[in-house]
């Protein structure tokens, strides 16, 4: 028998804000957090904007006291995941050890699923050692390196980017010692870390998740590598207008920064800890993989197979059919050979509702977060359910074929998908409750 | 009602050879991997010395090759063993599959740094000045030297995405990257993936390598490598005394699983089952596993739950087992909790540790520490904890020292314990 679970807490961490009380209504009100790179000198990357985090994050305000001197040896991606669990576990109402109170639940029973990308080191950090190791010409000496120079670096650098360390510092944090895994597929990392978590809590090996996923790309090594995949708009000079899901004027997507942690529990523990009311409940999950040989697969099939297989094997996990999805929250990067896939795979599943269905994209707001995105997605999701209300379309005056629904019907049931670079697909449907 | 899940294929690329069986007569015959590092030029490093893959090219297992080029050793690694593991299923040439229930679970590693262009980006970038990067620079320099085919394919999502165009998966398709649990993992979790019903055929395992520059640079500044330059064959000292750190490996293992039912039904061997998996996190600290093993000994408790399996059945235990002070210490205490709870040690099995011979292939090693228990159950026969010389006092348990042995092997276990506190335990069983 699978157990109910619930979305009972989200903490977006994102270009529009910290936590959902800040993000929503700037969300709901249409605004863009996309503006020049501050970071560094992007100049000359071939992509010179971004959706960063608020000026002022410090994840300092995130952590106990007693953490703060381990905050030294996080990678800005950690630091996202780090606040984001916290600022979920309070909007869950949840207690864990971080707040010094009696935990909500014995921390063998929580489990920790956080999706993150390839951490680049920190480029100033690790090159103002390498340029301790240069010969008289300049060129790199790695014999050099390979004994003092490396000394260079404090002797905990390595710790910093591993993938994993997201979700260790949030077990350590909060003191979650069940299960807890670090999925690493790009844009779907998030989404898959969000079912691995579901599915824990159905078998009943947890009672409570926190997942999510995050990712910060504004390091040049990183953004170069994001400018790699040939992706990104061309639209420097107008940041507000560059991300255009679904829109015929679509260019491409823009770099963000930024992820979430949800917290799932299963309906009844939930329904005994707390008064209150959770965000949704989660219906099916369901994950997939594009093949697209012309692309090596990191582009998906103009086909939309990919995600159509994820988004059948949710509705089908949830025991329904398409017709009862009454708006859509797809990856819809602005890219539009992406958004081509992403809308076909939605033509194959809703057939002609899909003039009615609204499909609503976060990232011409967010941008696209990579490991951050689907935790984003998943987010908006859940509160829009709760607020019964979707976002704002932004820049989509031209929609593509299918893409001009704007009003449900009525908001039941919410489904959201990710189209990741690499073919991982995922897709997940929540419900009102 | 719960599904019993078996293994049908395998397959390993490492540093003792690049086929089952060449590599697991090499295990038993206690020979060692490891050598001076050739990859780079290691020769003031404070570690001169690792356990690399040689002589291997991908294309000799591959049948779709042009999808191949020019990807990371972590990829090229999981497609050869891949390609054995699909073979020994009997899949190569089988139209029997549904595509979409054909999944994949890997626990890989990202693809090794571009070690040289990427110094140089960040050497041109140098503001001396500001003591920063100037982005400028740095971009005009990335963009002259870095080539955009090998920084993608160092997405640690990239030998899944390889392995899906090889073999035409399109089901549920995961990587984690749980530093040296994330294979076990990827097992565990492919295996509840086809006990819930969601694929039919799971391909999983792990490939890693941090054999570059600045993975070795990573490891030595944490001390966690042994510093044995003079003697790299007998450095690597799981359970010894005079243990001093793990020396690194790099490599990749792959199984094919499916539900007993499914191999049944396509007339598949199944191999050895995968009975029982337990995952916890330690919780503590990020540098350090818990003092008591309180993660390590929960996860394998979970494992044999699941398993049905009450400790005294197990008959082996491949250990973690890193070579380093404090993992062989707190893996004996916390096997001792789960295994010897009245303190006699004798109820312990014994226990090896194969990284004495393969080194430590990172988010690889947990699934050829799986295969290990598949062979040994296979053939009634414990692989050594090699260089076992000096018995540290501390850890009395039995680890097989310096030579393999015959046993009567039916059920197994398996740890893998991670960077962070991350522990992941199989059991593994004759079907």
């Amino acid at each position: 028998m699978k157990r109910d679970v619930y979305i009972t807490g989200v903490g977006p961490v994102c270009g529009l804000g910290l936590g959902i009380d800040s993000v929503w209504p700037k969300l709901a009100a249409g605004e863009i957090a996309i503006a020049p790179v501050r970071a560094f000198d992007a100049s000359r990357f071939g992509s010179s904007i971004a959706a960063e985090l608020p000026e002022g994050f410090k994840v300092r305000d995130f952590v106990p006291k007693t953490y703060r001197k381990a905050t030294k040896v996080m990678a800005r991606d950690i630091e996202i995941a780090v606040a984001a669990a916290d600022l979920a576990a309070k909007d869950a109402g949840l207690s864990t050890a971080a707040g010094g109170e009696e935990p909500s639940y014995d921390p063998a029973r929580v489990g920790c699923h956080i999706g993150a990308g390839l951490i680049a080191a920190d480029t100033d950090e690790l090159t103002a050692a390498l340029v301790k190791s240069q010969k008289d010409d300049g060129s790199f000496d790695i014999h050099h390196w390979g004994g003092e120079g490396m000394t260079n670096l404090t002797p905990l650098w390595l710790l910093k980017y591993l993938p994993n360390m997201l979700a260790c510092h949030v077990t350590i944090v909060h003191d979650l010692q069940g299960p807890s895994n670090t999925i690493t597929c790009a844009e779907a990392s998030g989404g898959l870390s969000f079912g691995e978590s579901l599915r824990v809590i159905q078998r009943g090996q947890a009672d409570a998740c926190f997942c999510g996923g995050a990712e910060s790309n504004l390091n040049p090594m990183s953004f170069i590598r994001q400018v790699f995949t040939e992706r990104l708009s061309k639209r420097n000079d107008d940041p507000a207008n560059a991300v255009r899901p679904f829109d015929q004027s679509a260019d491409g997507t823009v770099i963000g920064e930024g992820g979430g942690i949800l917290v799932l529990e299963s309906a009844e523990t939930f329904e005994k800890r707390s008064g209150s009311n959770a965000y949704a409940k989660v219906l099916g999950f369901g994950a997939s993989q594009s093949l697209n040989p012309a692309s090596r697969s990191q582009k998906p099939a103009e086909s939309g197979r990919g995600p159509m297989l994820a988004i059948k094997s949710a509705l089908r996990d949830a025991g329904l059919e398409a017709g009862a999805i009454d708006a859509v929250i797809p990856f819809g990067c602005g890219h539009p050979e992406w958004d081509a896939a992403d809308a076909a795979a939605l033509k194959a599943v809703l057939g002609e509702r899909i003039a009615r269905v609204p499909v609503i994209s976060t990232k011409a707001a967010l941008g696209n977060c990579s490991a951050g995105a689907g935790a984003l997605d998943l987010t908006i999701a859940a509160k829009a359910l709760k607020e019964q209300a979707l976002p704002k379309i932004t820049n989509r005056d031209t929609p593509i074929d299918g893409m001009s629904a704007t009003e449900p019907a009525k908001l039941e049931k919410l489904l959201v998908f990710t189209t990741g670079f690499g073919g991982q697909n995922t897709a997940a449907i929540l419900e009102r409750v | 009602m719960s599904q019993r899940i078996v293994i049908t294929g395998m397959g390993w690329i490492t540093p003792l050879g690049h086929d089952l069986e060449t590599v697991w007569a090499a295990l038993l015959s206690g020979a060692s991997g490891v050598d001076k590092t050739t990859r780079f030029d290691a020769s003031t490093f404070p570690t001169t010395f690792c356990a690399e893959v040689k002589g291997y090219d991908h294309n000799d297992y591959v049948s779709k090759k042009e999808l191949h080029e020019g990807v990371g050793l972590n990829t090229s690694f999981a497609l050869g063993a891949a390609a054995q593991a699909w073979k020994m299923a009997g899949l190569d040439g089988f139209d029997g599959l549904d595509s979409s229930r054909l999944g994949i679970y890997l626990g890989s590693g990202e693809g090794s740094l571009d070690f040289d262009n990427y110094v140089a980006a960040n050497l041109a970038g140098w503001s001396a000045d500001d003591r920063a990067i100037d982005g400028k620079a740095w971009a005009a320099q990335a963009h002259s030297c870095l080539k955009p085919m090998v920084e993608i394919e160092q997405e640690p999502n990239m030998p899944l995405t390889h392995l899906a165009l090889e073999f035409g998966a399109e089901g549920p398709a995961y990587n984690c990257l749980t530093a040296c649990a994330a294979s076990t993992q990827a097992i565990g979790e492919a295996s509840q993936i086809l006990r819930c019903g969601d694929a039919d055929v799971m391909i999983t395992g792990g490939a890693h390598t941090m054999i570059h520059p600045l993975g070795v640079t990573g490891f030595n500044r944490l001390t966690a490598l042994s510093n044995r330059n003079d003697t790299p064959q007998t450095a690597s000292r799981p359970f010894s005394a005079d243990r001093e750190g793990f020396v690194m490996g790099e490599g990749a293992g792959i199984l094919v699983l499916e539900t007993l039912e499914h191999a049944q039904a396509r007339g598949a061997a199944p191999i050895a089952e995968i009975a029982g998996y337990g995952s916890t996190a330690d919780a503590y600290r990020i540098t350090d596993i818990h003092p008591d093993g309180r993660g390590g000994a929960q996860a394998m408790r979970q494992a044999l739950e699941m398993a049905d399996t009450p400790p005294s059945a197990i008959d082996y235990i491949s250990a973690h087992g890193t070579g380093t002070k404090e993992n062989d210490s707190i893996e004996t205490k916390a096997i001792r909790a789960v295994f010897c709870p009245d303190g006699d040690i004798a109820s312990a099995p014994p226990i090896s540790s194969v990284k004495s011979m393969l080194g430590h292939l990172i988010a690889a090693a947990g699934v050829c520490e799986a295969i290990v228990c598949a062979l040994a159950i296979r053939d009634g026969r414990l692989p050594p904890t090699i260089n076992y010389q000096t018995p540290d006092p501390a850890l009395d348990l039995d680890y097989v020292p310096n030579d393999a042995r015959d046993a009567a092997v039916n059920t197994c276990l398996s740890n893998s314990f991670g960077f962070g506190g991350q522990n992941d335990t199989l059991v593994i069983k004759r079907v």
